[in-house]
């Protein structure tokens, strides 16, 4: 098993410097220039090549990789173009922002979904079993925007029983930031909880028709006891890996719930960035989103690899 | 030579379409199909059913005013019609997902159906390029790339449908893998057919529907995904209206408790579900006849 967990892991360190690699090469081979971006109308060959040669882009792509990696790897993210400060100082504030809103918002999420999809489970075939595959239906097609909108209008408007906007400062502690990330955590629970309701209800029902649960049944046990006793530690791993793909869709679902709420995060410092041209905060940005979302998800196959005892012996 | 062709079985033979399909249709997906009729009507009358012009300022109207009998659903930001915007809108968004899904079901249909029928290593390399590009999250990677292009529209329909097409690959290049292993097949490469034909004349008619009900998913993403650039300010820039630059555009008011940016956005997400409806469906289909058709395997 040792072995596999580090197979697992090589093939996850390998993932995440190919995708070093595409996001550095994207801003390389892509027909567009930094220094036409930030110069814009006042572009003239001559600004252009002094601009190019301060941003050191004259140098040949494979050792301005190299040396952005190892910078990047030391936690020297570079220099922003447009506010000319490092992006390190401004990375830190934002990323914990971000980590913070994914995490309120799993913390409700998770629980919540395994709850109601083994109560679906149970209750199968009842309305309120198709409840959750029409709610289901909706939360794949319905825009994040959409939701965060109209929880402002019906909550922080008409109810007036949070604020409408979530601005936060570095001066403010967990206490006061926690009022304002229960919209944007909810949002992003709207969002998520259905497909991992629907999967943990499809998990455990996988498992209904074994014989070791008709022997639970034949010997009387309550309904909701086979559920959580004997059905779930079996179907623990696929749960597990929809959980966990789900927080990394969190992640990245962020940019957009932040937008919406102007929540200081990284998702909307990336998106002004981009708006900006500011190459360098993008790719750090695009990086560490990249990585958090390679990481979550060879988290979810190191994990169901250890909740599955069948996964730990490969033929 | 004549005689051994008559002999080789030719791709499975062609069905007409089957009209049970509408008829068995179930309410959901009946409205579902609604939606999306009456969002076609919208994008090819525009001109016709919107009740005012796309550009026209009501100065006496004012900004953001509720709606009314004249203004159905109240004016926006400038003043002008909030109806007639949205069945605008429909136009540039529909019609940009809808140029970027087929662009990304060309090349992934292409490249995935060249994947299952050559195999070795011209399947390994189209593959691990997919997986490479899709271990980063796909908004993640289209804004950097918008970073270094811009937003114009046809960088925005090539990034999505790039994007999108290693979705259509894996499906593709999944499904052609099992007819590409069938006899009919086999028969088609001992007569010295080329790739090309192979792919057009036996594995495209026998994978059309899976396709199709993917084609509506892909649709629904690139639709999706569009609307939130856009809703950025990343995607479609003024002063052409779209639904997600029409949130953004509204989106300020709603602390007023003015519901102008819930109209755009309700518009999108109305479709999607319609889409998804009738997606459900064709779905829920397939799996019935193949389950119909290994049953009739068993017996």
């Amino acid at each position: 098993m040792l072995n596999l967990l580090l197979r697992r892991l090589a093939l996850g360190v390998m993932t995440l410097w190919v995708v070093s690699v595409i996001i550095f090469a994207d801003t390389e081979i892509l027909p567009g220039d930094v220094a036409t971006a930030i110069l814009g109308q006042t572009a003239t060959p001559e600004n252009t090549e002094a601009i190019r040669n301060q941003l050191g882009l004259n140098r040949p792509p494979y050792e301005r990789y190299v040396d952005w990696l190892g910078d990047f790897l030391q936690g020297d993210l570079g220099m922003s173009l447009t506010s000319r400060r490092p992006i390190s100082d401004q990375i830190g504030f934002r990323l914990e922002n971000t980590l913070l809103l994914a995490g309120v918002a799993a913390a409700i999420a998770v629980p919540l979904a395994i709850v109601l999809g083994l109560i679906a489970a149970i209750k199968q075939g009842t309305l309120f079993d198709r409840g959750i595959s029409i709610t289901t239906l909706l939360s794949i097609s319905v825009p994040e925007f959409f939701i965060g909108y109209v929880l402002i209008f019906v909550v922080a408007v008409q109810l007036r029983w949070l604020p409408s906007m979530s601005s936060v400062n570095v001066r403010m502690d967990l206490w006061d930031k926690l009022p304002l990330l229960i919209l944007p955590a909810l949002t992003l629970t709207l969002v998520t909880v259905a497909h991992m309701m629907r999967m943990t209800r499809a998990a455990v029902l996988s498992v209904m028709n074994s014989p070791y649960i008709e022997m639970a049944e034949l010997k009387g046990i309550r309904n909701w006891r086979i559920v959580v006793q004997h059905a779930l530690p079996n179907v623990l791993s696929p749960i597990i890996n929809v959980v966990i793909l789900n927080l990394a869709y969190l992640v990245v679902g962020v940019v957009v719930v932040e937008v919406v709420f102007t929540y200081d995060g990284l998702g909307k410092y990336m998106v002004d960035a981009v708006s900006k041209r500011d190459v360098p905060v993008v790719q750090a940005c695009g990086l560490i989103f990249a990585m958090v979302y390679v990481g979550l998800n060879m988290t979810a196959d190191i994990l169901s690899i250890l909740a599955n005892p069948r996964l730990r012996h490969p033929k | 030579m004549t005689m051994i062709d008559d002999k080789v079985p030719d791709a499975l033979p062609k069905k007409s379409f089957d009209w049970r399909f509408f008829a068995e249709m179930p309410l959901a997906s009946r409205i579902g199909l609604g939606i999306i009729l009456i969002n076609a009507f919208a994008v090819i009358f525009a001109p016709w059913i919107a009740p005012y012009s796309e550009t026209q300022m009501f100065r006496d109207l004012g900004n953001w005013a509720p709606p009314s009998a004249e203004h159905w659903l109240g004016s926006d930001q400038i003043g002008r019609d909030m109806l007639t915007r949205i069945i605008y809108g429909a136009r540039t968004t529909i019609l940009i997902a809808l140029c970027a899904t087929l662009l990304s079901f060309s090349m992934g249909i292409l490249l995935g159906f060249t994947a299952a029928v050559l195999g070795g290593i011209v399947d390994n390399v189209l593959s691990r390029i997919v997986d490479a590009l899709m271990a980063i999250p796909t908004l993640i990677l289209a804004l950097v790339v918008i970073s270094v292009l811009g937003t114009q529209i046809y960088i925005l329909v090539l990034v999505i449908a790039v994007l999108d097409s290693t979705r259509v690959f894996r499906l593709s290049r999944a499904i052609a893998m099992d007819v590409a292993v069938m006899e009919f097949v086999e028969a088609a490469r001992l007569r010295g057919e080329g790739l090309v034909w192979i792919m057009r004349r036996e594995i495209l008619p026998n994978t059309i529907m899976p396709l199709i009900a993917e084609f509506g998913l892909r649709f629904s993403f690139a639709f999706l995904f569009i609307a939130a650039l856009s809703f950025l300010g990343l995607g479609v820039q003024p002063p052409y209206a779209d639904w997600g630059g029409m949130v953004r555009e509204n989106a300020q008011v709603i602390s007023y408790g003015i519901p102008a940016p819930l109209y755009p956005a309700g518009a999108i997400a109305l479709l999607t579900i319609g889409v998804n409806l009738v997606v459900d469906y064709i779905l829920a289909r397939q799996n019935r006849s193949a389950a119909a058709a290994f049953e009739e395997q068993e017996l």
